[in-house]
């Protein structure tokens, strides 16, 4: 009862937050002339809603419940509080496929030309992963695997950069990477959805699998889990979730490694009541975020990777101190 | 109808066996003591029964569907892992996963293993704060819960108190009577002679003897096998054995 309690109260929460970034912005419309402008649809107010903050809006909750759900999923099913879900390379393999498709100019002659490639880079970082770790069942592997995955992604994103035709592709390239919900169309939502929906599904389909992992590995396989389908399920369907969510968010780090935190007491510890709880913590997080990247500096583009990273790391480290005085 | 039967089980690391050619067969009421110095292959021939490691020959287990299996044997690791702050009443609830939801049994299943190991108290104890041998129980608690008929645990009393070592093999003995079966690796070979019905004892991978513990632990085996002199004797509250010297030390 008291989970679904706590269900109720976060989902409440998105919603106002959602409602909220719906009526916040640099146009300045009212509230009520926002939400009739949401609804008919017409003159500038109408396209300022549905064109600008309603894709804006519904790509915060999605990428925040991404990053969330896929955090809450890989740190049950590795056992570990700090694995995140760019851990496995995904996020690193996105991101050098959006700074080729900005290096080459791609981007510019067709919008969704980035998206694709930051997809088809996550792709690429998964089929690598598969086969680095894809046959042993062991978590280490695993985690040795995304470092280096990571680590060559991150050293040609590098390279690409060094190799930036002009100093505006590469600031292009350095704001892209510090993640940003500004100027999205109802296009990269439609782009995004089903590769969230479905990553989703096989996300929350995990539960049970993570649950028995809490005893060990061995322990896990007795009560009837296969091991190989979780961890391929975990694999594809966090890939699903940071590659879509990197596709048109850019990087934006820490809400995947903070929000299962915050709500792991909340939900008794168990891993399987944590993946809806943290898919609705992140939404809330990544929403909240976005507001204030508007309201701090409205007129600076303050990038929301920025923000997320800037209030995660102190928020971390005090998580860490209460950590180290609880043993 | 037996619980577990292996036939031939063999398993290799590289070319040298780790478990060579063992049969044998469980029968309900039985609780076995599975005997044999470090490194005999217990753990392994345990986990080769179970079929979570490749082994050759024939397992009744291993040729089950996961979730079958789950249903027909519980599996206590050596390894007490608990990750995660659980309560320890959810820890003990894990062991209900193979039973299809709703699971109408489940909360009278939980309730029976944490009063079996005399955890009452712990429910909303959380599992990882409790001490190393309040966990053990927690763990064997657990593989309670699950209500499989065959038990096999791995070193399932290293670590209790003297108490909780006799009161973890009369929890298993109980649960032999009651017709399931149970087979634990154990050190303890006077707490195996006092408690089991029946014990195997493990040599180099070998099957070197199973019988009655009284029958099997003779000065030649113990000698053979184990290395040690040992005093064994019958008292009015049954088997009394104890270890005396060690035969050629390392």
């Amino acid at each position: 009862m008291r989970y679904r309690t706590l269900l109720m109260l976060l989902s409440t929460l998105v919603t106002g937050l959602f409602l909220l970034s719906l009526l916040i912005g640099p146009a300045g419309i009212g509230w009520a002339e926002g939400l009739r402008a949401l609804v008919s649809g017409e003159g500038a107010a109408g396209l300022v809603m549905r064109e600008l903050r309603l894709p804006r809006a519904i790509l915060g909750v999605g990428v925040g419940a991404a990053l969330g759900l896929a955090g809450a999923a890989m740190q049950g099913f590795l056992r570990n509080p700090l694995a995140e879900p760019g851990l496995i390379g995904t996020s690193s393999g996105a991101a050098l496929g959006a700074v080729i498709s900005i290096q080459t100019g791609a981007y510019a002659a067709f919008a969704l030309a980035l998206p694709f490639a930051a997809l088809a880079g996550a792709g690429a970082a998964v089929g690598l992963i598969l086969l680095l770790a894809g046959r042993s069942g062991r978590a280490l592997t695993l985690i040795l695997a995304g470092i280096a995955v990571s680590a060559l992604a991150g050293a040609l994103t590098a390279l690409v950069l060094n190799l930036a035709p002009s100093p505006y592709a590469a600031a292009e390239i350095v704001f892209w990477m510090m993640g940003s919900l500004a100027d999205r169309a109802m296009s990269h939502v439609w782009l995004a959805a089903p590769f969230l929906l479905i990553g989703g599904a096989v996300l929350l389909s995990t539960g049970r699998g993570l649950d028995a992992l809490s005893l060990g590995e061995d322990a896990a396989a007795s009560l009837g889990v296969s091991l190989r389908a979780l961890r391929l399920r975990v694999i594809f369907g966090s890939a699903l979730l940071v590659g879509a969510a990197t596709a048109v968010a850019g990087a934006v780090g820490f809400v995947g490694l903070v929000v299962p935190h915050l709500l792991r007491a909340r939900v008794g510890a168990r891993p399987s009541a944590l993946l809806g709880a943290s898919a609705l913590g992140g939404a809330a997080m990544l929403l909240c975020a976005d507001i204030a990247t508007r309201l701090i500096a409205p007129e600076r583009d303050l990038k929301l990777g920025v923000l997320t990273a800037l209030v995660g790391a102190p928020f971390f480290l005090q998580m860490i101190r209460r950590l180290g005085r609880e043993e | 109808m037996s619980l577990l039967s292996l036939a031939g089980i063999t398993v290799l690391r590289g070319s040298c066996p780790v478990v060579d050619d063992v049969s044998f067969a469980v029968q309900p009421g039985e609780f076995i003591g599975l005997l044999g110095p470090n490194g005999a292959g217990k753990t392994t021939l345990m986990r080769a029964a179970l079929g979570l490691i490749e082994a050759r020959g024939h397992s009744s287990l291993a040729g089950l569907t996961p979730g079958a299996r789950a249903r027909a044997a519980a599996w206590l690791p050596q390894a007490r892992e608990i990750a995660w702050g659980l309560s320890v009443a959810d820890v003990v609830g894990l062991g209900r996963l193979p039973h299809p939801r709703p699971d109408a049994a489940g909360p009278a299943a939980i309730a029976a293993a944490l009063a079996e190991m005399g955890l009452e108290n712990y429910r909303t104890r959380i599992a990882t704060q409790v001490s190393g041998g309040e966990q053990a129980r927690v763990l064997i608690a657990r593989a309670l819960a699950q209500s499989a008929p065959l038990i096999l645990a791995d070193e399932p009393i290293a670590g209790l108190d003297p108490a909780a070592q006799i009161a973890t093999m009369q929890v298993f003995a109980r649960h032999a009577r009651a017709g399931g079966a149970v087979v634990a690796s154990l050190h303890d070979l006077g707490l195996a002679a006092r408690h089991c019905s029946r014990v195997l004892v493990l040599d180099r991978g070998r099957l070197v003897a199973d019988g009655a513990p009284l029958d099997v632990l003779t000065p030649d085996l113990l000698a053979g096998t184990f290395h040690i002199r040992a005093h064994v004797s019958t008292g009015p509250e049954g088997p009394i054995f104890q270890p005396l010297t060690t035969l050629n030390g390392f």
